[in-house]
């Protein structure tokens, strides 16, 4: 080897090829914001009604579900206190499933969308979908600030565990990035993916804390499945399939969405709503979904970073 | 192989190899994939480049040539970082501008500026540097006036116009450029190429690939000619460009039978047609300067007076570089029997420009030389090679001098 590469002394390394990363970061950083930039700024600046837009998906959505699950079928009730300010729980938990969707579905395509960039220049692909999710997290900022003015208009009171909003936001980013990274390198080869994320994202909106509160979940699977008789008047009641529901109900717990936006409902909009420790039992228990989000992202990174030298040459 | 380094390369190819895998049957979905688990896919192996060596030094125009599918392209892209090789190493010293495509990344609905910044960043400027060059970016390309407009609504030269002067804003150690000079108006050709020859001048090194020889003869320093992922040739740019113009036209045997739309009313057929070096030997390949003969034989099918026979030799344009004809030197050329075979030749000395040439014949009845019994194209085409290529038609001897303080007497103006 060093005989071999004797002549070459003094040459320094050799370039290598085209890479996820890259070691220099701030050109990446540079790279990544100014794409998500530009982006947003025609989302934004694009049409007549900019921004408005951008929040009516969220809204409407909001109104739909307010309508039918608030005022028609009163979820909020009979919750106590946990029900209070359920609008604005519910309006929380839909910017953040909107900001998780806009990130991962986003991500699908944008690695094929931009062939013409990947097969022409050489810049770190990871650019990419960092960039998606980066114009989400700027759509993320602004709605939250729509929905932390509904809530105190609503009646909210500041709380000290407002500051617990980076770490929610947070976490809720790097899982979102994970899927980001996985999605976007496996469509180069698989073009059924998206049709694939479309319905397994459906899935995670229904089995996230946005409609069906956690609550709700807790009591029809934690014990098992309940039954109900009355006998000499009196009721009764016992259990059955305990194993499978309490299975059932860990898996459901294991989705980073569920602790994500209850921690969200908890410490911005109502103190009565269980926090992420209380749903899972302890906060230790916080380690599996956590672990879910660091599975994720390493799986998604190192799909990603395997795929990327090859990525100009298979589009 | 490349030799032992200096400090002066800053480019060093070292036994490059990169093989493209197509696979057969490709599988596109996540599906077949899960219903044939074991189902290997066959690769098609593509070669495209074989153990390539060489090494660009501080200050070089360096050229690489080859006809489409000979891997230049590739080499490019390997130089870029686009593709990794999958063996041999690549040395590359300093900051590289690609221009492998203009206006990569350019988001048509974007105004000038945005895309400016942002292409000056892909290319590896900080932020800061490429807002500090946008006004000397949109100055070059003469934009000033539409920099506010979408780049949707730009003309597609001002859209180039745009994409280069931002590639060459970059202040690149070395520059790859992949055949974009062909671009935007003759005006603007002429300031890019103005451009290289500065930057060739202020000692920038310029990796340049290109099927134009005449390019490559004008700018180039050294070259390289690939032909089937194999270096064919490295050395000076004008035997690059013989080698060239020899594999790609030379040894075709572009005898083509052309019998198709001849025109005339038959009456005289040329049978065929020839070139001929100084020696009398017939080629396809012929050097600049040497005195050479075209010859075309003919058959007259009826009795006719005074025929007129004329060569057009066309370049690749289809301009009428040389036109000589029998009626220039002797009005009457004789009387020609029903059935008889003549043969018709025209001498002359080679200044043709380095390129590729069609002669077309024509015969014709006594008189205006209109009135034709035949017409003879593209029967065969032959190459003509040389260090030359500065751009003209023809290449003649031309009497330069220059005079330092020219006396008043030798300014007559005007009468």
């Amino acid at each position: 080897m060093s005989s071999e590469a004797a002549p070459y002394d003094g040459l320094g390394r050799p370039i290598k090829g085209p890479r996820a990363l890259t070691d220099d970061w701030s050109r990446f950083w540079h790279l990544t914001y100014n794409i998500a930039r530009n982006e947003f700024k025609l989302r934004f600046f694009g049409s007549a009604l900019g921004y408005v837009w951008q929040l009516m998906r969220p809204l409407l959505l909001f109104g739909v579900l307010y309508v039918f699950f608030v005022l028609i079928f009163k979820v909020d009730k009979g919750k106590g206190a946990a029900g209070h300010f359920y609008g604005a729980q519910l309006l929380g938990s839909i910017v953040l499933f909107t900001f998780f969707s806009e990130a991962t579905a986003g991500a699908v395509r944008s690695v094929v969308d931009r062939e013409n960039l990947v097969r022409k220049i050489q810049f770190p692909r990871m650019v990419i979908p960092m960039s998606i999710v980066l114009v989400a997290l700027f759509n993320l900022s602004l709605n939250l600030v729509v929905v932390m003015l509904f809530a105190v208009i609503a009646g909210v009171q500041p709380m000290l565990t407002w500051l617990e909003l980076p770490l929610i936001v947070g976490v809720l980013t790097v899982f979102a990035t994970g899927i980001a990274m996985l999605l976007s390198a496996l469509f180069v080869s698989f073009r059924d993916i998206q049709p694939i994320w479309d319905v397994f994202s459906q899935v995670l909106f229904y089995a996230s804390p946005v409609i069906i509160p956690v609550e709700t979940v807790k009591e029809k699977l934690a014990y098992g499945k309940l039954h109900v008789y009355v006998s000499n008047g009196v009721v009764h009641h016992y259990y059955t399939d305990v194993l499978l529901y309490h299975v059932l109900y860990r898996i459901y717990l294991l989705n980073p969405l569920v602790v994500v936006f209850q921690q969200f409902r908890h410490a911005m909009i109502n103190h009565a709503v269980l926090n992420a420790g209380q749903v899972l039992g302890s906060w230790l228990a916080l380690l599996e979904p956590l672990g879910v989000v660091v599975g994720v992202f390493a799986l998604g990174f190192w799909v990603f970073n395997r795929s990327a030298p090859l990525v100009a040459e298979n589009l | 192989m490349a030799q032992p380094s200096t400090a002066a390369q800053l480019i060093v190819v070292d036994a490059v190899n990169k093989t493209f895998r197509v696979p057969e049957e490709r599988t596109h979905t996540l599906k077949e994939r899960a219903l044939h688990p074991l189902r290997r896919t066959r690769n098609q192996s593509f070669p495209a480049l074989k153990d390539i060596s060489f090494d660009v030094r501080r200050g070089e125009f360096f050229g690489i040539a080859g006809r489409n599918g000979s891997g230049k392209s590739t080499l490019l892209k390997c130089l870029a970082g686009i593709y990794g090789v999958d063996s041999g190493r690549i040395w590359m010293h300093g900051r590289l501008s690609p221009f492998i495509e203009l206006g990569v990344g350019f988001n048509a609905d974007l105004a000038a500026r945005d895309n400016v910044v942002l292409n000056g960043i892909m290319m590896g400027l900080s932020p800061r540097e490429a807002r500090a060059r946008y006004d000397a970016v949109i100055d070059f390309a003469e934009l000033r006036e539409f920099e506010e407009l979408k780049l949707k609504n730009y003309s597609s030269g001002m859209y180039v116009r745009l994409a280069f002067s931002v590639a060459i804003q970059v202040d690149a150690d070395i520059l790859l450029v992949d055949e974009v000079l062909a671009v935007g108006d003759a005006a603007f050709a002429q300031k890019c190429f103005d451009v290289f020859t500065r930057m060739r001048d202020e000692g920038r090194t310029i990796v340049f690939v290109t099927h134009d020889m005449a390019s490559l003869n004008r700018f180039c320093h050294r070259a390289l000619l690939l032909e089937k992922g194999h270096v064919v040739h490295l050395g000076e740019p004008h035997e690059v460009a013989d080698r060239y113009l020899e594999i790609n036209f030379g040894r075709d045997p572009e005898a083509a039978g052309a019998a198709e739309d001849r025109g005339g009313d038959g009456e005289a057929r040329v049978l065929e047609a020839w070139i001929e070096d100084e020696h009398g030997v017939r080629q396809t390949s012929l050097p600049q300067g040497q005195r050479i003969t075209l010859r075309a034989l003919v058959n007259f099918t009826v009795d006719v007076d005074d025929p007129v026979a004329s060569v057009y030799v066309l370049n690749e344009d289809h301009v009428a570089v040389i036109v000589a004809t029998t009626a220039q030197e002797n009005e009457r050329s004789g009387h020609y029997a029903a059935g008889e075979n003549a043969q018709f030749s025209f001498s002359f000395e080679n200044v043709l420009a380095p390129g590729r040439y069609n002669p077309l014949f024509t015969l014709a009845h006594r008189g205006t030389g209109l009135d034709l019994m035949d017409r003879f194209e593209g029967a065969f085409s032959f190459v003509v090679t040389g260090p030359g290529a500065l751009g003209g038609l023809v290449d003649i001897p031309v009497d330069v001098s220059a005079v330092r303080n020219p006396s008043a007497t030798s300014q007559k103006v005007g009468a």
